[in-house]
């Protein structure tokens, strides 16, 4: 039987997901995020696993750091030479990996960092994120067998078919250094078996890592798509990665207002409030209901400089936090903060539709 | 000589009858009547409309209407429908006029439609446990939020109503239904924290008290359109067409215009009320949005505009444009919607399924990026809670109800309503049949009938783990067609069930 992938059909799945994040914006190795997700092996099934690393190219910080999956030779020379038309390439090759038990047949894995071409991005309306965005849309949407997997300046995703702990082998994680990391273990409810569709999903230097199946799907994807949106991967990650870009990019709202707009507070809420606060909160909910997101889902989104903790408003979904000295640290399970910080200062529950926004001061890219 | 066949057998179960003459007093269409030699009660068959006004009023339960068992030899061309038809044009030439909606067996997609369920992926939500949100604006939305930095709005939002429910009444006038009738509307509108529309009949004085929960209508006709019926609404409508009747306009005969009707109407007493089939200031798109501004400005940008359509062969287009033209509703009525009159071969022939052209319009209105601003509405004969939680499902905003609403208030379906001889005091002025209709208790029975469908949407969306109406609206994938053909399924934006 041919196997589909995402894209090809809607995969719902189960996960498990993690994260470290140094307050100061001080880097530090990936061993303790793999240590972490690792202990909630059981809440994979190793159908996908993956990481989102910041910080880890301070030299290239002014480049957008592409990371792409070719199954072929001829997709390889179609985006090169894409890239090439669209881009000064400052530096690329082959992302480093080492054979690893558990991680089977790979696509061939390059990083690129390139600075957009000066003559097509001034003839382009709109700012270089938006140039790129629309690039690696692009690039995904028609050069079949290339995939676009990380595009983000200063930070990259790394990604495979496998259990997390064997992909943060395969790309020697600990050989890097970030002042955030995100994890995520997969257990989809189907066997797509593409490193493409393992998590994190990132746009620019978004990142999502996500549990949970959400029942607003279709929803909350008719509703990006009217803004231009392509979902294309069929994923509740990819859809809720498109809303946050909307609302904070594009609309300009604040990560915390955004997180408002998916896990809305209930109108019996919104009604106690004073004024000012339930005009805002009234005309969030009437605006954006296409943005509300519905159904269990735990999601951590990375970017530079920060990351938002966010629960369903149910609480559906497990999601633990911690604070630990210059630390925070947040899982599926509590268990798998506590191995890599055995007495952290201050545990607690995510509150359902109670976002936790983290933000380093004096570091953007 | 008349040629016609009885529908209807009335049999009256002598062992149970007591004579009391009970039929024969309620009976307008005088099915019933009193031997004036012996009387005895008799019945005449031909006149029965099968209403089941007398069956309900028997004190003894004696009668019974049966599907009358005289019949013509049986041809499926022929049908004894249509024979009837031509007898009836052969005996007046007149064009044949019907009430209530489309009754043709046309698909009805609802019910080749199935939702979706929580299974172990994600859990189900318990209603009695969890909020579950069923609030619903309607009117234009902006684009996007802007915020100052303390949260303040900086945007501001363009008028809308809140509705408790995704559930409202759709027009009916004033002339077409009973004044007490429209009271049980407007007041079950206001205990449910929804509206009632005024058809375009005028809004009575005695009604003034519900303009909070009122869409006022203005149509072709005008009637009773002026400043102070403007102000007391919450939504104004323009009514452009009707799905039982798309393309033509209305007749109220004179007879029907009482005093109460014409003082309300604004026109002259026992006068035909005429609505034109066009707006005579509406002859193409740029027209509409002349006067849709020149209702916004008569009331100062504080009330959302609506333009009703009915729903026929390029609604997509048309509602785009609506949509561009400033509406900041549109609402669409199928051809299965109901009316106090219609001609026959309108209402069974013209306009399209309201679940083909929500699902066409609701895409269209999506893929030129204009569906976030406006409001949809979808009308034209929901029979349950399922029936609207599909059209949502599809990318209703919310629905217009009206025959189920009458329903409730006592309507038995039997289509005579363009007779005006409604012997459940609804689609009539006749004093005595309105006074049968208690505005109270019909009230309570119509906001009963809103409660348990809005119940019944809450279980329904818990079932599928959503909290909030808002996750459903346009959410497709909970929708699967059964036996639907490809391009059906294509139309609709759905997949086949197994899929």
């Amino acid at each position: 039987m041919v196997q589909t992938k995402e894209g090809q059909i809607r995969i719902p799945s189960g996960c498990a997901i993690a994260a470290i994040m140094d307050k100061r914006g001080r880097t530090f190795t990936g061993d303790d995020i793999i240590k972490s997700i690792a202990l909630m092996h059981d809440r994979s099934n190793g159908l996908g696993g993956g990481f989102a690393a910041y910080g880890i190219y301070p030299e290239y910080r002014e480049c957008f750091a592409f990371h792409v999956f070719y199954d072929s030779e001829a997709a390889k020379a179609a985006t090169e030479e894409f890239l090439n038309a669209h881009y000064d390439i400052q530096m690329c090759g082959v992302i480093p990996t080492t054979p690893t038990k558990g991680i089977g047949k790979s696509p061939k894995i390059w990083r690129y960092f390139a600075t957009p071409n000066r003559i097509k991005l001034d003839a382009f309306a709109y700012a270089e994120e938006e140039y790129t965005a629309q690039c690696v849309i692009k690039i995904n949407d028609h050069i079949d067998g290339a995939y676009v997997f990380s595009s983000g300046k200063n930070m990259g995703a790394f990604k495979a078919v496998g259990y997390p702990e064997d992909v943060g082998e395969y790309y020697m994680l600990p050989s890097y250094k970030a002042y955030l990391w995100t994890a995520h273990g997969r257990f989809p409810t189907n066997t797509p078996g593409w490193w493409g569709g393992a998590h994190p999903f990132t746009l620019l230097d978004w990142s999502i890592v996500h549990n949970g199946e959400i029942s607003s799907y279709d929803a909350n994807r008719r509703y990006v798509e009217m803004f231009g949106y392509k979902c294309s991967l069929q994923t509740d990650t990819e859809v809720i990665t498109y809303l946050f870009d909307l609302l904070v990019r594009k609309h300009g709202l604040s990560l915390e207002t955004a997180a408002t707009v998916l896990a809305a507070p209930d109108w019996d809420v919104i009604d106690k409030l004073c004024d000012v606060d339930k005009q805002r909160l009234t005309a969030l909910r009437a605006t954006y209901s296409g943005a509300l997101v519905n159904g269990p889902f735990s999601v951590i989104l990375g970017f530079n400089g920060g990351l938002v903790a966010l629960n369903d408003r149910l609480k559906l979904r497990a999601l633990m936090a911690a604070e630990d000295k210059d630390k925070y640290y947040f899982a599926s399970e509590e268990s798998a903060i506590r191995v890599v910080c055995p007495n952290p200062d201050r545990v607690w529950s995510v509150g359902g539709g109670e976002p936790v926004v983290l933000k380093i001061k004096g570091v953007s890219v | 000589m008349n040629f016609k066949n009885p529908e209807f057998e009335i049999v009256r179960n002598k062992d149970k009858c007591i004579s009391c003459g009970a039929c024969a007093r309620q009976c307008s269409y005088e099915a019933h009547i009193i031997d004036p030699d012996t009387g005895e009660l008799k019945a005449e068959d031909m006149n029965c409309v099968a209403c089941h006004r007398c069956v309900v009023i028997c004190p003894t339960r004696a009668i019974t209407i049966k599907k009358h068992e005289m019949t013509y030899r049986e041809n499926a061309n022929w049908t004894a429908a249509y024979i009837n038809q031509i007898n009836r044009q052969a005996d007046t030439g007149g064009v044949l006029l019907s009430g209530m909606g489309n009754p043709q067996p046309y698909p009805i997609y609802w019910d080749r439609m199935l939702l979706n369920a929580s299974q172990v992926t994600n859990p189900s939500i318990d209603p009695l446990r969890e909020p579950m949100e069923t609030r619903t604006f309607i009117g234009a939305k902006p684009e996007k939020i802007e915020l100052d930095a303390k949260g303040r709005l900086i945007t501001r939002m363009p008028p809308n109503v809140e509705l408790q429910m995704p559930i409202m009444f759709s027009a009916m006038s004033f002339g077409s239904i009973s004044l007490n009738a429209q009271k049980s509307l407007a007041a079950a509108a206001k205990a449910c924290g929804t509206l009632f529309n005024t058809g375009e009949g005028g809004l009575h004085s005695d009604l003034f008290q519900y303009a909070d929960n009122a869409v006022v209508q203005v149509a072709s006709g005008r009637f009773g359109v002026h400043k102070d019926y403007l102000d007391k609404s919450r939504i104004i409508e323009i009514k452009i067409g009707q799905g039982a009747k798309p393309g033509i306009g209305g007749h109220l005969p004179g007879v029907k215009i009482d005093e109460e009707v014409s003082r309300t109407r604004m026109i002259p007493l026992g006068a035909d009320a005429i609505s034109p089939a066009p707006h005579h200031d509406i002859y193409s798109i740029e027209d509409l949005r002349q006067l849709i501004y020149s209702l916004k400005e008569a009331t100062e940008y504080q009330k959302p505009v609506a333009v009703k359509i009915a729903a026929v062969h390029n609604s997509a287009a048309i509602a785009s444009g609506i949509a561009r033209a400033g509406a900041d509703i549109i609402v669409l009525d199928g051809f299965r919607g109901g009316t106090g009159a219609a001609p026959t071969r309108i209402r069974d022939n013209v306009g399209i399924p309201i679940e083909l052209a929500l699902a066409a319009v609701d895409e269209r209105l999506r893929s030129e990026s204009l569906r976030n601003r406006v409001s949809l509405v979808a009308a034209g004969s929901f029979r349950n809670s399922a029936d609207i939680f599909k059209a949502i499902a599809i990318g209703a905003d919310a629905v217009y109800i009206a025959s189920s609403a009458l329903i409730a208030l006592g309507c038995h379906m039997c289509q005579q309503c363009h007779t005006g001889k409604c012997n459940w005091g609804i689609a009539t002025q006749r004093a005595d049949l309105v006074k049968r209709l208690n505005p109270e208790i019909m009230a309570e029975r119509a906001a009963n009938l809103l409660k348990a469908w809005n119940h019944e949407i809450k279980e329904m969306l818990g079932g599928m783990g959503i909290n909030a109406i808002d996750s459903l609206r346009g959410n497709r994938l909970m929708l699967r067609g059964v036996g639907l053909n490809e391009k059906e399924l294509s139309i609709l934006g759905i997949k086949h069930a197994g899929e």
